[in-house]
């Protein structure tokens, strides 16, 4: 069997082609390329309902996003979630009395964690603790709090 | 009459037994000549050319139809919403999880998989495998089975291609024609998309449909009757039965998959 040059390129073209493709959807498509094991420190909020939160959901201060949500888990002890986040360790200075709060993007959109700075001068470490958190907002509890006010139930303010 | 129609069940019952299990040996003898076929890889390069570099232009261009199409239709319905940005993110779930293996899977059984039970089919019509057999060369392993590694080769380089190049045409009509934002286009593509649960399934899927569109297609060529009409059934035989699997095991594989 003789050999056809040509045919032997164009089949190395296809071949490339569509590893390049696969390459494409892995970097470009998916979250691969955002994921690169990138060095990041880890801090921890207690919330009393994280309601709704996801690990990988983004960490925002003012805006940008400078981390994710790397583990959700309850504390069996005072039973309230304890949420892991995952820091780009870029943002360094951030002051370690920041409140965290869970805020939902949109009306319908998905839930992150918004940072807001305090006014400390220490920052935030591995392994830190933020003190001072705000739940996420359940649609549910609104909605109940605001029939309960319109009947003028006795054990609700 | 009660008698003859039940004599019928039973024949036609055990025709589609005895021909599965033609199709289960027929299977194994064409796995096993890949020990034939890696010594010998021009034979495979060939078939490489005639099976996937001649399907590349067909899928290519569907690909880029089927994006544009998406990122149309549903920038209608997300803009009632105002959530034109996740545009992307629909797009590329639904081009890398669905249409992307099961359209070019489609594609490439009408393409390829109804070529090669034609070609099969009139070689054995015109004795050309039974003049191997008569050289002492096996025709599965010598013809069959190098088709099959490369249609097994190239339907999840196809599907790839065809799942790229219709993010790029979303990408032209989102962004280009309807002026949806660019970087929202892709961020909210790359922070959706898993990498194992959206690109890696979908190149499972596609990799499942290359084996069972080559199977299918090269089996029916092989048990065709060998005649002109047998070739001509046999051929709608396959793109009727590929395009059937490919949409059952599509389904089979979407519920193990997407289920949790």
């Amino acid at each position: 069997m003789q050999h056809n040059y040509t045919q032997d390129t164009l089949v190395g073209l296809f071949v490339a082609s569509g590893i390049a493709a696969l390459f494409f959807m892995a970097m470009q498509i998916s979250n691969l390329g955002s994921l690169q094991a990138k060095e990041t420190y880890t801090i921890i909020a207690e919330f009393e309902n994280s309601g709704g939160l996801k690990v990988k959901a983004p960490v925002v201060v003012g805006g940008v996003k400078i981390g994710r949500v790397s583990a959700i888990n309850l504390d069996q002890k005072n039973f309230r979630s304890v949420v892991k986040m995952a820091i780009d360790p870029e943002y360094n200075q951030l002051p370690d009395d920041s409140s965290a709060s869970i805020f939902t993007s949109g009306l319908l959109g998905e839930k992150y964690v918004n940072l807001a700075p305090g006014g400390s001068d220490t920052t935030l470490k591995n392994g830190s603790k933020l003190e001072i958190t705000q739940s996420a907002v359940v649609l549910e509890e609104l909605i109940g709090q605001f029939l309960f006010k319109d009947k003028g139930a006795p054990d609700k303010k | 009459m009660i008698i003859h129609s039940l004599t019928q069940l039973g024949i036609i019952t055990r025709y589609r037994f005895a021909k599965l299990g033609r199709a289960s040996f027929f299977l194994i003898e064409t796995l096993t000549g890949l020990l034939e076929v890696l010594p010998r890889p021009y034979l495979l390069i060939k078939q490489l050319y005639s099976v996937g570099v001649l399907s590349f232009l067909i899928i290519t261009i569907s690909g880029l139809f089927v994006g544009m199409v998406l990122a149309l239709q549903g920038y209608y319905t997300l803009s009632d919403f105002g959530a034109e940005e996740v545009l992307g993110q629909m797009v590329a779930t639904g081009l890398v999880r669905e249409l992307g293996p099961v359209v070019s899977a489609l594609l490439f059984a009408g393409r390829a998989g109804s070529a090669l039970t034609a070609e099969i089919g009139l070689m054995k019509a015109t004795e050309q495998l039974s003049g191997m057999e008569m050289m002492a060369v096996d025709p599965i392993r010598r013809i069959i089975s190098p088709r099959f590694w490369a249609g097994f080769i190239s339907m999840p380089l196809l599907a790839a291609l065809f799942s790229s190049i219709g993010v790029l045409g979303g990408d032209m009509v989102g962004v280009g024609l309807l002026g949806v934002d660019k970087g929202s286009y892709w961020s909210q593509m790359q922070t959706n998309l898993d990498i194992y649960n959206d690109i890696l399934n979908g190149v499972i899927k596609s990799i499942v449909f290359g084996f069972a569109i080559s199977w299918i297609a090269l089996f029916e060529g092989y048990d065709c009757e060998p005649t002109s009409e047998g070739v001509s059934r046999a051929t709608t035989r396959t793109v009727v039965t590929t395009s059937l699997t490919i949409l059952g095991l599509d389904f089979i594989l979407t519920a193990l998959m997407f289920g949790d």
